[in-house]
């Protein structure tokens, strides 16, 4: 199976991921490499086999419903690029 | 003191030979003396300093933990509290962790002294560690070649002599390969065996930290400090940790041994093949049996964890969006800008290629014909384990079809790279424990033998590693001009 430049950008843009243009074709190829190797699992016939998330099949697991963090606002906003009246600031979404 | 192993270095300290201020100081000397290895992202100096210190204290009160006081470097993809973890990635070049991972946290606890942060692949995504943002690691055994990945500084670092001990993590071989590469002894736990909370995510349901040392019986003493339950993570295992130090001198008559013939194909190199089947005679040596097996599945290993690894990677990675930390692009016109523009000037072009790749699996339309189909082959590929498993104890292979590479050697082709990984990969699909010991040379570069086991059943793969070592001497080699 082969990507197209044009695939290439519509995949960029679900991951919200920027690529110069310069860059699409080398990707579309990268992609297309990849998805060859991929596809060799059709050759397993795999209908009766169930899918297998975790190792060890384990679920997840449940806690109390009860508080166990504490209120760090401050000292997780201190890395944070932008902040003003501990608000995270992200350009102006709304016109 | 360099040429010391842990066990040795807590004797010297308990028997005043030297402070573990001395030998922070002289681990710190060489970490500079070999700076061009790049094997750290950032070296600790005060913090380590004022560590040894308050070990030094500790030790002279008496009943100080084993590991007080002994010098051991972190991956930088474990969180270190006020201290930056980079994951390798210019995304998190200015990213100073606000907690400490719990495998950070526990080693405090221990009383061990952080050198530093040590260099990987970009969010552990790579096996020579050449995608890192701080430039490939040099191995120590020719500093023309790759140290392997994505583990690479801790183990360029150990072999290298530039700490005693090291951590590091695994989804792929990211322990095993570059612990074979660079000749030293690296184990990846069973998955949900070490706490992956403050371990930043590449592929959850595959990431697993382990430890890389000078020998089993340092890779047992820092694995007891990092395993057991986590409530913090999700994923970790409520199963009871045995002394893996305990049973290291078991006897090995009567164990059973496995040799997958797909293993032993033509695909491998014939001088590590050889090596490698020159390591199971000495096994033979030591009592044990070899039975030959066969695992059809494992040639389906690297086409499913593409896929996996990817997509789980592709959701993970979403946080990175350059809001709460981390980088920013400058002056975005707008919220998409923000997101796109910081992402793609941040990610270097194999966590992007991998991000492409797994947000394309999870697409409408295809998530059934990649995801669920990956998920299913790795059914099958973990009932080929059990099977084999239930007829022996262990299974032995190789971890790399080659020694280690020269650095740009294979950047220009990232599915040869992948390729590479073929005998490490599918222990990982499975979740099961496995280790890299030095088994010998070829051309004068360390081969790295891969011990395979059950569920849970590290205490065993220690002890077979550590027999083995004590019989052969390949895990004492040093390479020249580190002695």
């Amino acid at each position: 199976m082969s990507l197209c430049a044009t695939d290439v950008k519509k995949i960029a843009h679900l991951a919200r991921l920027g690529i110069e243009e310069k860059d699409v074709s080398s990707y579309a190829q990268d992609l297309s490499g990849m998805l060859d190797l991929v596809a060799q699992m059709n050759a397993l016939n795999t209908d009766a086999v169930s899918t297998m998330a975790h190792p060890l099949e384990q679920t997840q697991r449940l806690r109390p419903d009860c508080v166990t963090e504490i209120n760090q606002r401050e000292h997780f906003q201190i890395i944070a690029p932008q902040v003003e009246s501990g608000l995270y600031l992200v350009p102006k979404v709304i016109e | 003191m360099h040429t010391k192993t842990i066990t040795e270095l807590a004797q010297g300290l308990r028997a005043k030979e030297f402070s573990s201020v001395e030998l922070t100081h002289a681990y710190l000397d060489r970490i500079k003396q070999y700076a061009e290895l790049n094997c750290f992202i950032t070296v600790t100096e005060d913090y380590a300093l004022a560590a040894a210190a308050q070990a030094d204290k500790a030790l002279a009160l008496g009943n100080a933990p084993l590991l007080t006081g002994i010098p051991i470097a972190q991956k930088d993809i474990f969180c270190t509290n006020g201290i930056r973890t980079s994951c390798g990635s210019k995304m998190l070049d200015n990213f100073i962790a606000p907690y400490n991972a719990t495998v950070v946290e526990k080693f405090n606890q221990a009383g061990a002294v952080m050198l530093g942060k040590l260099n990987m692949d970009e969010f552990a995504m790579g096996s020579s560690n050449e995608t890192s943002f701080y430039g490939a690691v040099q191995n120590p055994w020719d500093t023309n070649t790759v140290a392997g990945g994505s583990s690479g500084g801790s183990a360029a670092a150990v072999a290298a002599r530039l700490a005693v001990a090291t951590t590091g993590t695994d989804t792929g071989g990211s322990i095993r390969q570059p612990a074979a590469l660079c000749g030293i002894t690296g184990i990846k736990p069973t998955y949900g065996r070490v706490s992956r909370y403050g371990m930043i995510a590449y592929a959850s349901s595959l990431d697993q930290g382990g430890s890389m040392a000078r020998n089993a019986e340092d890779a047992a003493i820092l694995l007891q400090t990092m395993a057991g339950f986590d409530p913090k993570d999700s994923t970790s295992v409520d199963v009871a940790v045995p002394d893996y130090q305990a049973g290291l001198n078991n006897s090995l008559q009567g164990l059973k041994i496995g040799l997958p013939k797909e293993f032993f194909s033509a695909d491998l190199n014939p001088e590590i093949a050889a090596t490698l089947l020159a390591a199971i005679e000495e096994y033979k040596k030591l009592g044990a049996e070899v039975k030959e097996i066969s695992m059809p599945m494992l040639e389906y290993a690297i086409p499913a964890y593409y896929v996996i690894a990817s997509a789980e990677c592709s959701a993970n990675l979403s946080r990175f969006d350059g809001v709460r930390y981390g980088y920013r692009c400058e002056n975005p016109k707008d919220l998409t800008d923000l997101y796109t523009r910081s992402r793609g000037e941040a990610f270097g072009a194999e966590v992007k290629r991998r991000i492409l790749m797994g947000t394309y699996a999870l697409s409408a339309g295809y998530y059934d014909a990649y995801y669920l189909k990956a998920q299913k082959v790795r059914r099958l590929i973990t009932e080929d384990f059990k099977r084999a498993l239930s007829e022996v104890d262990v299974i032995m292979g190789p971890v790399s079809p080659s020694t280690a590479f020269g650095i740009g050697e294979k950047t220009a082709d990232p599915i040869e790279m992948y390729l590479a990984d073929i005998y490490t990969i599918a222990i990982n699909l499975a979740g099961l424990p496995a280790m890299s010991i030095p088994a010998g040379f070829v051309n004068k570069m360390p081969v790295g033998l891969q011990i395979i086991g059950n569920y849970f059943d590290e205490a065993r793969l220690l002890n077979i590693a550590h027999q083995y070592q004590q019989v052969t001497d390949w895990h004492q080699q040093t390479p020249k001009g580190f002695a």
